[in-house]
């Protein structure tokens, strides 16, 4: 019995349980004592006592029966003997599974007792459509007959043990129904539960990714030093052949970083003062026509995914500034087709909507009254914007330049289609360089073997970043917070 | 000023005409605002400039073309041996592209002895050929020895060059279509056979190695997926979590450790949450690259924190007297939230939703390391299979060198750029409908 | 500027020959009408400024006194919405007229308002930033010559002498509002609007203020908005009594306070109404 019959089945058991339990609560209110809850409240009590505890021990018996087989599956394997060619016993496991899941695809008979080798074996597999790698290896098909009997039995023993559960919850659920019993307090209870998980989901991807990428990023320092990483000026991680133990490369962070903030810098220089400008003519200025058509177009500007920006960098701007300066200089061209430049003008103008967004609310915070004290002493409106608003407005600003520097930093597809791949150490604006979230995506698409440091060092990378935006998030947050309480 | 007021009074400041500057006051004020308009103009000008440089580049992919041919479904070229009834490979191997090329022999009136002419009959209809004609046969063998007319797709070199996209005034060796195609084109555009057609294929295909016969069907089932995926979760989990810290919460370390999460995973790159999927539920769950599952998942944490911060401003701005009438008739609080408050909210929530959803839409990079880059040929049936996402397509497209999936490429943008604007503007029309103003 | 009215021509005319110069019309209102959108919030409001008089504008809330207040300045300009109809003169110049700077006017008719409202800036640059930005002062010995007696003459140099380069914030409520009427003083207007500049504050920092406004009166045309009654008979020469949109009366102090001619003003002062 599969998981997905298993669940259904415990829902059927608590739909059950529900109507029984409403008609139960509903027999009872003889008119006399007012019942305490109303009837629905007893059904989905019932309905709860049936479901949530077997879904939980569903949940608990998947993962662990999982954990359980792949142990098991392990201990079967021989050790690395001279005769297992593959070196990693993960590998070896993750083989078998597979062969397991194939063999689930032939018939039953053959499932059982399949051919002693896999030279017999992939043949069979492969008229219904399994391919597996040439590495399996006979020894490991008993195993996997083995892995999916016990898989079996597993699952029937769970199927039984959650269906009683589920069963002994509606039960439970419908013998505690009373006139004045409190099942509306029970079910709410058990709501705000849900409403809590719910929000505590926020802190678990926090979590997940620190974790997550940790792991990884430690497994990494293991075979590449701290000082190669952090104070490398050469990245160069050389994709050694999978399997092979060879780690030559260079994973020098620094050009990558520079990349990244060089880049960075350029769109902050266009999306900060026309951003701002914008803003201030928005909210200072224009008059609500106007600002019923602009306000949406620049929404709209916001609204276009970043790799409709990027592929306008790759196809459209980036040629033509090449061009551009070929002309300029006659012939050979100053700018290539892919450069800092290029990609920072685009991000630049990509970040003027949030730029713009985000001052807008900070300017609009301003009260009313600071313009109007201006204004009352004779200024003009610039005047009144320089002077007062503005530097009444400057924490929050600095705010809102924090956050968008964060997200130009994260930005990734307007780079890896602009900005080049080569990790180059330049303060020519005019030519190509990468930035980190370039070279995640870099090491981490395409065929890869995972626990190489050519691909760990993209969890290196993904930390370092992650630890940039996020000191970068939590301060500009905390300005911007702290700068809303003043005008409150 | 006159001077009448001015007689008699004392102590009275400076009553002549000061000079404040006005007139290098008002120059400054003109200069300052036309900073603004210069700086609204260069936003709405770049978004006018890259809207017009892609659409024109791809509405072309909105049409294809594809020349009619007789074909005749001879049984001597499909199944030579004449084992079809025992065999049904031979049906699957059969050498359907012959067919379509004796076709357009006898269309065009060549010698089919003329060996040299004939092989440059090659790369003038697509390759796309052999599937159609194969899906043809096999939904229905009786064809075989009947004659009838198939639109057949036309190379992507020839489908360029009828769009007139190729410079043929470039010399013939410089060119991918030689001056003996560019004249059969000429003669069967001149009888009708050779014309353009809506592109349908560009919806329906999926991943391949031809131009022509290459579409955005998988991606777009991957990308409703998806969707499907955020929807199902982070609406209904962020809502949860929403009417928790807004109404349940009292205010402590916790919900503040909450609170600062949101707004800081709302600003975490994007990219960071594809290693999470990567190594979270890719490699420690399990789950299958490539498959929208993950994908859907990934972009269903990603959109969280928007639709928290949305549905929260929502509920925030459902005013307190609501609260207190429905405490006072004797609701609880769970129903006054349910039945009263998330009522009031809802457009605001539904709002946020679609805009976190268009985001997660038009959001790429993630989906780039759990592998959804992917080769994918065949409609995904079920989640757990390998799908690619609208953008991932357009970004596969844009790494390819041939023009035509430039074409593609612009094309694939507009279909995305409606989809996300449809949605925007619905939240924009949702937004201005149902404000209310308490 | 040689349009002047022929009223206020005649006016002043008549004060020049009646010798007290206390009565001459500083700023005249005839037929002022405002709308807010399609709502109209005054009516036909006729109404005398004198020079170097303290004019009390009463009434209760909502009767048009701050709108009418708000008009002397053309601050309702910066209310999308709001339109003015009639004549405001200032000095016999119609202060709606195009030709009329609306930064000049406001640089002659200084506003304090409601709630203090001092920048975030130090008290020092809180009253500088009137001359600055009109160019007042050549110099900065010259600019801090115009700080010094503008906190002077709003009786708060003293308190503030030693820390002028704090912020103006951190000041209290009454000292913030004095460092408004500083900051507003700094200008040289001729004309102060002042609304309800005491709403705000505790009954000392009132108190404060009110010997303030008294002692401006030698130097200023004042114009004040109250609330209370009270307010309006202890600092005002000259009061006017709005209700619902319509000046119901105008004339002395004095007079208004002990005989007023109209019912609703008798109903307004005995407290029956407000």
């Amino acid at each position: 019995m599969s998981l997905m019959t298993v669940f259904v089945a415990v829902l059927a058991i608590g739909a059950v349980a529900f109507f029984l339990g409403r008609q139960r609560a509903l027999a009872q209110d003889d008119g006399g004592i007012k019942p305490h809850s109303r009837a629905h409240y007893h059904g989905w009590w019932a309905f709860l006592l049936a479901t949530m505890p077997a879904l939980l021990l569903l949940v608990v018996w998947g993962v662990g029966s999982n954990v359980y087989l792949e142990s098991h599956v392990r201990s079967q394997l021989p050790q690395q003997s001279a005769e297992s060619a593959l070196a990693n016993p993960a590998l070896a496991a993750s083989l078998t599974k597979s062969l397991a899941n194939g063999l689930r695809r032939l018939d039953a008979q053959t499932a059982t007792n399949p051919p002693a080798t896999f030279s017999e074996l992939q043949p069979l597999l492969a008229t219904r459509g399994v391919a597996l790698a040439p590495d399996t290896q006979d020894y490991m098909i008993p195993v996997a007959v083995d892995a999916n009997r016990t898989q079996d039995w597993l699952s029937v023993i769970g199927a039984v043990l959650i269906l009683i559960v589920s069963a002994g919850g509606a039960v439970l659920g419908l013998s505690q129904i009373q006139v004045r019993a409190r099942a509306r307090n029970n079910v709410e209870k058990l709501m705000l539960w849900g409403l809590l998980a719910a929000s505590t989901i926020a802190i678990l991807t926090t979590i997940g990714i620190i974790l997550s990428m940790l792991f990884q990023t430690i497994h990494f320092f293991e075979s590449v030093s701290f000082t190669n990483f952090f104070f490398g000026t050469v990245w160069d991680p050389r994709f050694a052949a999978a399997g092979s133990d060879s780690s030559e490369g260079q994973f020098g962070l620094i050009p990558l970083l520079a990349g990244t903030l060089y880049i960075a810098l350029v769109a902050m220089l266009v999306a900060v003062p026309i951003g701002l400008m914008s803003a201030v003519y928005m909210s200072e200025y224009a008059s609500p026509k106007v600002r019923a058509v602009v306000k949406p177009a620049l929404e709209l500007l916001a609204g276009i995914p970043t790799i409709v920006y990027g592929i306008f960098a790759l196809v459209a701007l980036g040629p033509f500034l090449r061009d551009l300066s070929a002309a300029l200089a006659g012939g050979t061209s100053f700018i290539q087709a892919q450069s800092v430049l290029t990609a920072g003008l685009v991000m630049g103008v990509m970040l003027i909507p949030v730029v713009s967004s985000l001052s807008d609310d900070i300017i609009t915070a301003v009260p009313r009254a600071m313009r109007d004290g201006s204004l009352g002493l004779g200024a003009t409106r610039s005047e009144t914007i320089k002077r007062v608003i503005l530097p009444a407005a400057l924490p929050g600003i600095v705010g809102a330049i924090l956050l968008t520097a964060s997200r130009a930093i994260g930005e990734t597809m307007i780079v890896v289609l602009a900005a080049g791949v080569a990790a180059k150490l330049t303060l020519n604006p005019f030519e190509a360089m990468t930035t980190i979230t370039v070279k995640i995506v870099n090491q981490l698409t395409g065929d890869l073997e995972f626990n190489s440091p050519q691909t760990l060092v993209a969890f290196a990378l993904g930390i370092t970043l992650f630890a940039l935006t996020l000191v970068m998030n939590i301060f500009a947050l905390y300005i911007v917070r702290k700068y809303r309480e003043q005008y409150e | 000023m006159t001077d009448i007021s001015m007689d008699g009074i004392a102590g009275t400041s400076a009553r002549a005409r000061r000079d404040i500057g006005l007139k290098r006051r008002y120059a400054a004020e003109r200069r300052f605002r036309l900073y603004g308009v210069l700086a609204i103009s260069v936003g709405l000008v770049f978004l006018a400039i890259m809207l017009v440089s892609i659409v024109s580049k791809g509405y072309t992919a909105f049409w294809q073309t594809t020349v009619t041919l007789p074909i005749t479904f001879d049984a001597k070229v499909i199944d030579p041996s004449g084992k079809r009834a025992t065999d049904p490979n031979v049906l699957i191997r059969a050498n359907y592209p012959k067919l379509a090329e004796n076709a357009l022999i006898a269309k065009l009136g060549i010698d089919p002895g003329d060996k040299a002419t004939v092989r440059k009959l090659k790369g003038f209809l697509s390759d796309g050929a052999r599937a159609q004609l194969r899906t043809l046969v096999m939904a229905d063998p009786s064809i075989i020895g009947t004659t009838r007319n198939v639109d057949i797709l036309a190379a992507a070199n020839i489908d360029s060059a009828f769009k007139g996209q190729i410079d043929l005034s470039v010399d013939e060796s410089r060119r991918k279509v030689s001056d003996q195609q560019v004249a059969w084109m000429k003669q069967l555009a001149a009888d009708g056979s050779l014309a353009e057609h809506f592109n349908k294929g560009l919806f329906t295909f999926g991943a391949s190695s031809r131009p022509e016969t290459s579409g955005m069907g998988v991606a777009i089932i991957g990308s409703l997926y998806m969707m499907g995926i955020v929807l199902l979760l982070a609406l209904p989990i962020g809502v949860a979590a929403s009417i928790y810290l807004e109404e349940f919460a009292r205010k402590s370390r916790f919900t503040d450790l909450i609170e600062v999460n949101i707004n800081n995973l709302a600003a975490v790159p994007s990219i960071v949450f594809g290693l999470l999927g990567l190594s979270v539920f890719i490699n420690f769950l399990g789950l299958p690259r490539s498959a929208s599952l993950v994908g859907g998942l990934v972009l269903t944490l990603m959109t969280l924190p928007t639709i928290i911060i949305a549905t929260r401003a929502a509920l925030a701005a459902v005013p307190p007297s609501i609260r207190s009438a429905a405490l006072g008739l004797g609701a609880s609080k769970m129903q006054m939230v349910f039945q009263h408050i998330l009522p009031l909210a809802a457009p605001g929530i539904l709002t946020g939703t679609i805009i976190g959803l268009a985001r997660a839409l038009g959001e790429t990079a993630p989906l780039l390391l759990i592998g959804m880059v992917a080769f994918v040929a065949d409609y995904p049936s079920t989640p757990l299979q390998p799908a690619t996402a609208l953008p991932v397509q357009i970004y596969m497209w844009a790494n390819e060198a041939e023009r035509a999936f430039v074409e593609r490429m612009s094309g694939a943008i507009i279909i995305l750029l409606v989809f996300l604007m449809a949605m925007n503007i619905t939240a924009i029309v949702l937004r201005r409908r149902f404000e209310r103003r308490w | 500027m040689n349009i002047m009215t022929e009223t206020a021509l005649e006016s002043a005319v008549s004060d020049k020959m009646n010798g007290t110069p206390n009565e001459t019309i500083k700023m005249r209102g005839q037929k002022v009408c405002v709308f807010y959108g399609e709502k109209q919030a005054l009516f036909d409001v006729n109404l005398d400024v004198r020079e170097n008089q303290v004019t009390a504008l009463i009434g209760p809330s909502g009767c048009g006194k701050s709108t009418f207040l708000r008009c002397l300045n053309r601050m309702n300009d910066t209310i999308d919405a709001a339109r003015v109809a009639g004549e405001i003169t200032l000095d016999g110049e119609d202060i709606y007229d195009p030709r009329i700077d609306v930064v000049e006017l406001r640089a002659r008719v200084g506003m304090v308002f409601q709630k203090p409202n001092p920048f975030p800036k130090s008290i020092y640059e809180n009253v500088a930033y009137g001359p600055r930005i009109h160019g007042l002062a050549r110099n900065k010995p010259e600019l801090d010559a115009i700080v010094e007696s503008s906190l002077q003459r709003a009786g708060l140099f003293n308190e503030v002498k030693d820390r002028l380069h704090e912020p103006g914030t951190g000041l209290s409520g009454g000292q913030q509002q004095r460092l408004c009427i500083a900051r507003a003083i700094a200008v040289s207007p001729e004309v102060i609007l002042m609304d309800e500049p005491c709403s705000a504050l505790d009954p000392i920092a009132t108190a404060r203020v009110e010997e303030l406004i008294d002692e401006l009166r030698q130097n200023y045309t004042i114009v004040i908005v109250t609330h209370s009654m009270q307010q309006a008979a202890r600092v005002s020469q000259r009061t006017a009594m709005f209700h619902l949109g319509y000046l119901v009366e105008e004339g002395e102090t004095d007079k208004m306070f002990t005989n007023p001619d109209d019912k609703r003003t008798q109903d307004y002062i005995t407290g029956r109404f407000g």
